[in-house]
């Protein structure tokens, strides 16, 4: 290739980029949607023609990033309160603010597993066949935090607690049962529905009143140079054909709409 | 500053420069002197941690040493329980992870003895082990210092592996470098930049300790 050559290609290169980045939004996401958000993005871009770039992480990460000036334009986090403080710091757009999903932990282990979820839920934990429990690191991950209210709930946090093994976020935790290192973890149940575990475990739904509920609430930064079709991603996510996405990977509806 | 943490590491680095020198020494020693025409592949595995990403490792080890290899299961019919959360993973993640960085130091400087003082030993009568042990090793020391000091320090600063196959158990798997990273997602930069600013005194301490030690013009160290 001659030099002329090359040069127009990086012009050319340069100009496709361009046109590319301007219909283009990245996106912050907590780990638990890892699979809900691949596909329902992937919808999104086939008829808006804006693509959707996503970055997974524990939300108390996303959330430290965003702080220090991460080029996102949306934060979708697995609890309501990070977006929260994202608004008192003049971070987040408050009237962006939307609580598209309410997100539920499961008790998983391999399907060779013996131990008696149907029968024992979280007590089937105290089998000493459980070697490992794998959670999100409470420190920074919401499945985390809920994880551990759950095994409180329970009563079984005190006998169990040398026995955890912490996931830097939840999809981690997911990975460290579903290679076998873990005997059982609790994980988001949108990793248990993901194409990726499913049929490779069981599972025991965690009762709703065994944890603070994980109301998930998304975002629009302030500092994005796209807020519009950032906030036109987050209105596309309120149509039924985005919520029967959320539903088929374990999210229920929110109840309310947060202040 | 997390104290435990801090120990937990040093004790890691500890075990791991001993586990490499016991096993370093006679790698080294066949990679210098060995006649072998595919030395050359063993010399490319040795320094493979320097160029692959430590999360190649830390997949290899949560995969091939899990309990769903037939690796792994043997390892939990000997020990009761998979490598992976335990101190013990951690020791063989770092001791591949900070090979390289014992073996060179140690080969380049049996490389530097003298033939010809290996060749008097030998011509005395002296066999190739006897050799090795009464010449080439004391005039190595240097490099087996260096060898020894570096793969501590890297082990030190070790963070990918620890962090996909740890599980950050306080005292067993939460070394000082995860800890630092705890520290800064949930937002105590307080906490994370006086143990950061700790290790890199350290650091920084062992790898002036190597290279005055290497420095040419120093004779203190009066048995080079």
């Amino acid at each position: 290739m001659k030099l002329r050559h090359i040069v127009v290609f990086l012009f050319l290169s340069l100009c496709l980029s361009t046109i590319v980045c301007g219909q283009q939004i990245t996106v912050a996401a907590a780990a638990d949607l890892n699979a809900a958000l691949t596909e329902l993005t992937g919808k999104y871009s086939a008829t808006s023609g804006v693509a959707v770039k996503l970055s997974f992480g524990a939300s108390g990460n996303l959330f430290n990033q965003i702080q220090n000036g991460a080029p996102f334009d949306l934060f979708f986090s697995a609890d309501e309160d990070y977006p929260k403080q994202l608004i008192e710091k003049g971070l987040g757009e408050k009237d962006s603010l939307y609580r598209y999903a309410v997100g539920r932990i499961v008790l998983w282990v391999p399907a060779d597993s013996k131990l008696d979820l149907e029968g024992k839920g979280l007590q089937a934990l105290l089998d000493p066949a459980v070697k490992k429990i794998a959670i999100a690191n409470p420190q920074h991950a919401p499945y985390g935090r809920a994880a551990e209210a759950a095994l409180r709930h329970a009563g079984v946090y005190d006998q169990i607690h040398e026995r955890l093994v912490l996931g830097e976020n939840v999809s981690q935790a997911a990975q460290f049962v579903e290679s076998g290192n873990a005997q059982a973890g609790i994980v988001a149940l949108s990793h248990a529905m993901a194409p990726a575990m499913k049929g490779k475990g069981k599972t025991w739904e965690v009762p709703l009143d065994f944890y603070p509920p994980l109301n998930q609430a998304a975002i629009v930064i302030s500092r994005s140079q796209q807020k519009g079709k950032a906030a036109q991603f987050l209105e596309y996510l309120r149509k039924p054909e985005a919520t029967e996405v959320l539903r088929k990977y374990g999210f229920t509806a929110p109840v309310a709409e947060p202040r | 500053m997390n104290w435990a943490a801090f120990w937990l590491t040093v004790r890691l680095a500890a075990v791991v420069s001993g586990v490499l020198i016991i096993l370093g020494i006679p790698l080294a020693a066949w990679i210098t002197f060995s006649r072998a025409r595919w030395k050359f592949l063993v010399e490319a595995v040795v320094a493979l941690p320097i160029v692959l990403p430590p999360t190649v490792l830390g997949f290899y080890v949560l995969t091939m040493l899990g309990s769903r290899s037939p690796m792994g299961r043997w390892w939990e019919s000997l020990t009761g329980h998979t490598l992976a959360f335990t101190f013990e993973g951690l020791v063989i993640g770092s001791v591949l992870y900070s090979l390289p960085f014992a073996v060179q130091p140690f080969a380049a400087s049996f490389g530097a003895v003298d033939p010809r003082l290996i060749q008097a030993s030998q011509g005395l009568g002296v066999g190739r082990l006897g050799t090795f042990w009464r010449v080439v090793l004391p005039l190595s020391k240097a490099g087996l210092v260096t060898g020894a000091m570096l793969s501590f320090a890297h082990t030190l600063g070790e963070f990918g592996v620890v962090l996909m196959v740890g599980g950050n158990i306080p005292g067993v798997t939460r070394t000082i470098s995860v800890d630092i990273y705890d520290q800064v997602q949930a937002g105590n930069y307080a906490a994370a930049n006086k143990t950061a600013f700790i290790l890199l005194l350290i650091s920084f301490l062992i790898l002036s300790l190597v290279y005055g030690l290497n420095r040419k013009a120093w004779s203190v160290w009066s048995w080079r």
